[in-house]
């Protein structure tokens, strides 16, 4: 177990210096930020001090060495945008992407897997062919779409909810949450609708065509056959099986989540880092889409150790040790 | 006594080309601690007949005429849900491929204590070592340690006796075993046929056996159906039918099989092939390829006759 978990971190490794490279190559690459930092009418020494300070006369290699290294230690600059250190910038708006992600994701699975497990039992009912229109225009409509219909009907129109901005917030020191007022949630109610609806349809339609599968496997038949009860077959049985392939492309889409994101968080002008990219990317801030660049493949990584654990607990097939020590084969 | 009694069981798939009779009035019985064995060509309606009994018709497959009674008492009325006691408890199953019938996520120990709690009123403690004992029972070894292994962890072989011991261990008085060996290694085919008939006959357990090996009907079964086209073309006592089958088809299909060759001289084949269900032909379904066809056969549909110790379905024998 221990070792798994170390063997999957050093294949991490490589993937993280990869991205770094990119990051990093964009950054040196892409753009002039002396230029960009200093405006025209500058002249040379103070062209040279600025070179010099921000370490571009150095080998590219050398650069690379320090910028990962700083990276490491949560370091990735100065934005050019807003002359702040980017890590700032990153972490004073990461609460907020993260509280919405995570609400869609937890949305996205008590509503989809719940919802795909129904459709695939009652494959005929009334009810679960409702289901599976409505997932068709889930999956179908493209998220931007959504986040502005809900804003006219819910925000405009009705107006119940608010259209933009997190509400009132909670801090605690690093943190700032929208989880402890009432403003907090009414404002995420919307964007979390917008952003998991299509994970949601996805989740609940792949649920469904997995467990279809497994309800006609011929170890369901077999626990048919010995009388055990319906409900212990479909919850305990193939529920449990389905899940094995679902785990993979959730975990995936949980990832995408954070992708996605950017999108909603405009929509909805939600001060996220998705924001903060979308922002950054219109004055090719360099620094904070690098940033965001790592942080994006950090998260990947972790939530594919996520998947693996998970895919161990569940799939006794892949706990290889354990067939040494019951000693067959 | 009798323990199984099918009469006039018809099964039909409504399709797109209207209906499809894939079971037309099939009868016989099991007595109880009887060993019936059943053999016909691929599409017979063999697994067909096994499924309407347990209740476990694949929709749209439906029961459309006969009856199927259990100690007398009609058991192809209820729904899936209603009949669910008497699968396991009374009557258990065994599929083809052990592969493919042990959920791969639970220990075997687990799927055993979860049907013996479905059908006994025993707490975990007991039905664990009720567990441990049917495993010991089926000759696996050191079943006390292996008891929370994974099926992954059992050879084919191993898993089919897991597999019996499954369908075994809450004590069913019918076993439907389709086709239990034919996924199996040669080596130990041998192996599981005898340890079925053990544990059936010490438990008293009638069986209804499904297969294509005739060297096992031979071995195992008191009494053998010969299954042709959705219906029973010759049922009797195993000897009778293997020695001296009387309906045209039977007789064929014994002089088709290598391991009784040396009675007959040499190998023949019946010629042609088993209609498809859409296509079967009035009267006897075997009147195209029956050598000894006469006129009545193509318009009239033979019933089961008394033909020497066995019963035909075969206008010969028409008293
Ligand atoms: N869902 C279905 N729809 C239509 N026809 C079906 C369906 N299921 C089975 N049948 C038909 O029923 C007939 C009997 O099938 P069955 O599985 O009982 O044959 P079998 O005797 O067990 O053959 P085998 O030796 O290959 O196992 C076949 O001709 C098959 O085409
Ligand atoms: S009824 Fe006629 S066609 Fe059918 S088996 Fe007997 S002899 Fe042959
Ligand atoms: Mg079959």
């Amino acid at each position: 177990m221990f070792a798994f978990i170390i063997s999957r971190l050093l294949q991490a490794i490589p993937v993280l210096l990869v991205v770094g490279f990119i990051a990093y190559a964009m950054f040196a690459f892409v753009g002039d930020p002396v230029t960009i930092m200093l405006g025209q009418d500058t002249t040379e020494a103070q062209r040279a001090a600025l070179v010099h300070q921000l370490g571009l006369d150095q080998p590219f290699l050398v650069q690379y060495a320090h910028f990962m290294w700083a990276a490491l230690h949560g370091q990735f600059g100065i934005s050019y945008r807003l002359a702040r250190p980017v890590s700032d910038l990153i972490f004073e708006r990461l609460p907020a992407t993260v509280e919405l992600s995570l609400t869609a994701a937890v949305l996205a699975l008590l509503v989809g897997v719940p919802m795909g497990v129904y459709t695939a039992i009652r494959r005929d009912g009334l009810l679960a062919r409702a289901f599976m229109i409505f997932s068709l225009v889930g999956v179908s409509l493209p998220t931007f779409l959504i986040g502005i219909l809900l804003i006219l009907v819910f925000a405009v129109l009705l107006g119940w909810l608010p259209s933009f901005g997190r509400g009132e917030v909670v801090r605690f020191s690093h943190w700032s949450t929208g989880f402890l007022t009432i403003s907090g949630w009414r404002s995420l109610v919307l964007p979390a609708i917008t952003l998991g609806l299509f994970q949601m349809t996805l989740i609940m339609r792949l649920v469904r065509a997995e467990m279809l599968e497994v309800l006609r496997s011929d170890y369901i038949k077999f626990a048919r056959a010995r009388g055990l009860p319906e409900r212990a077959i479909n919850f305990g049985h193939a529920l449990k099986n389905t899940l094995v392939p679902v785990i993979t492309i959730v975990g995936l889409q949980i990832g995408g989540l954070l992708a996605f994101s950017i999108v909603t968080e405009t929509v909805f002008q939600w001060p996220g880092i998705g924001l903060l990219l979308v922002q950054s990317i219109g004055v090719a801030d360099i620094p904070v889409m690098s940033a965001y660049l790592l942080l994006v493949a950090l998260l990947f990584v972790g939530i594919n150790l996520i998947v693996d654990l998970l895919y161990y607990a569940v799939d006794p097939r892949l706990r290889v040790d354990r067939r040494a020590l019951t000693g067959t084969r | 006594m009798t323990l199984l009694e099918v009469d006039g069981l018809t099964v039909e798939f409504p399709t797109r080309r209207g209906l499809l009779r894939a079971l037309d009035q099939v009868s016989f019985s099991i007595g109880a601690g009887e060993v019936l064995g059943v053999v016909g060509e691929s599409g017979a309606g063999k697994s067909l007949t096994g499924a309407a009994i347990i209740g476990l018709l694949e929709p749209p497959g439906r029961i459309a005429g006969g009856q199927i009674r259990l100690d007398g008492r009609r058991i192809d009325t209820p729904t899936r849900e209603q009949l669910r006691p008497i699968r396991g408890r009374q009557i258990g199953a065994i599929f083809q491929d052990p592969l493919t019938t042990l959920n791969p996520l639970y220990s075997i120990g687990r799927q055993l204590v979860e049907t013996i709690q479905t059908h006994l009123q025993l707490s975990d403690r007991d039905a664990r070592a009720r567990a441990v004992r049917w495993l010991e029972e089926v000759g696996i070894p050191a079943a006390r340690q292996r008891i929370g292994a994974y099926p992954h962890e059992f050879s084919g072989g191993m898993r089919q006796r897991v597999v019996i011991a499954l369908a075994l261990c809450a004590e069913p008085r019918l076993l439907i075993a389709d086709e239990p060996t034919t996924a199996l290694d040669v080596s130990v085919q041998a192996q599981i046929i005898a340890l079925l008939k053990r544990l059936t006959r010490d438990h008293g357990t009638a069986v209804m056996l499904v297969t294509h090996d005739m060297g096992v009907i031979a071995e195992a079964a008191d009494r053998v159906a010969v299954m042709y086209a959705g219906r029973i073309a010759e049922i009797g006592p195993v000897r009778a039918v293997v020695q001296q089958p009387a309906h045209p088809y039977t007789q064929g299909l014994m002089d088709s099989i290598p391991s009784l060759q040396h009675r007959v001289g040499r190998l023949r084949q019946i010629d042609g092939a088993m209609p498809r269900l859409t296509a079967i032909p009035a009267g006897c379904a075997f009147s195209p390829r029956c050598p000894k066809v006469f006129h009545r056969c193509r318009v009239e549909r033979p019933d089961l006759f008394d033909a020497g110790d066995t019963r035909a379905a075969c206008w010969l024998y028409d008293a």
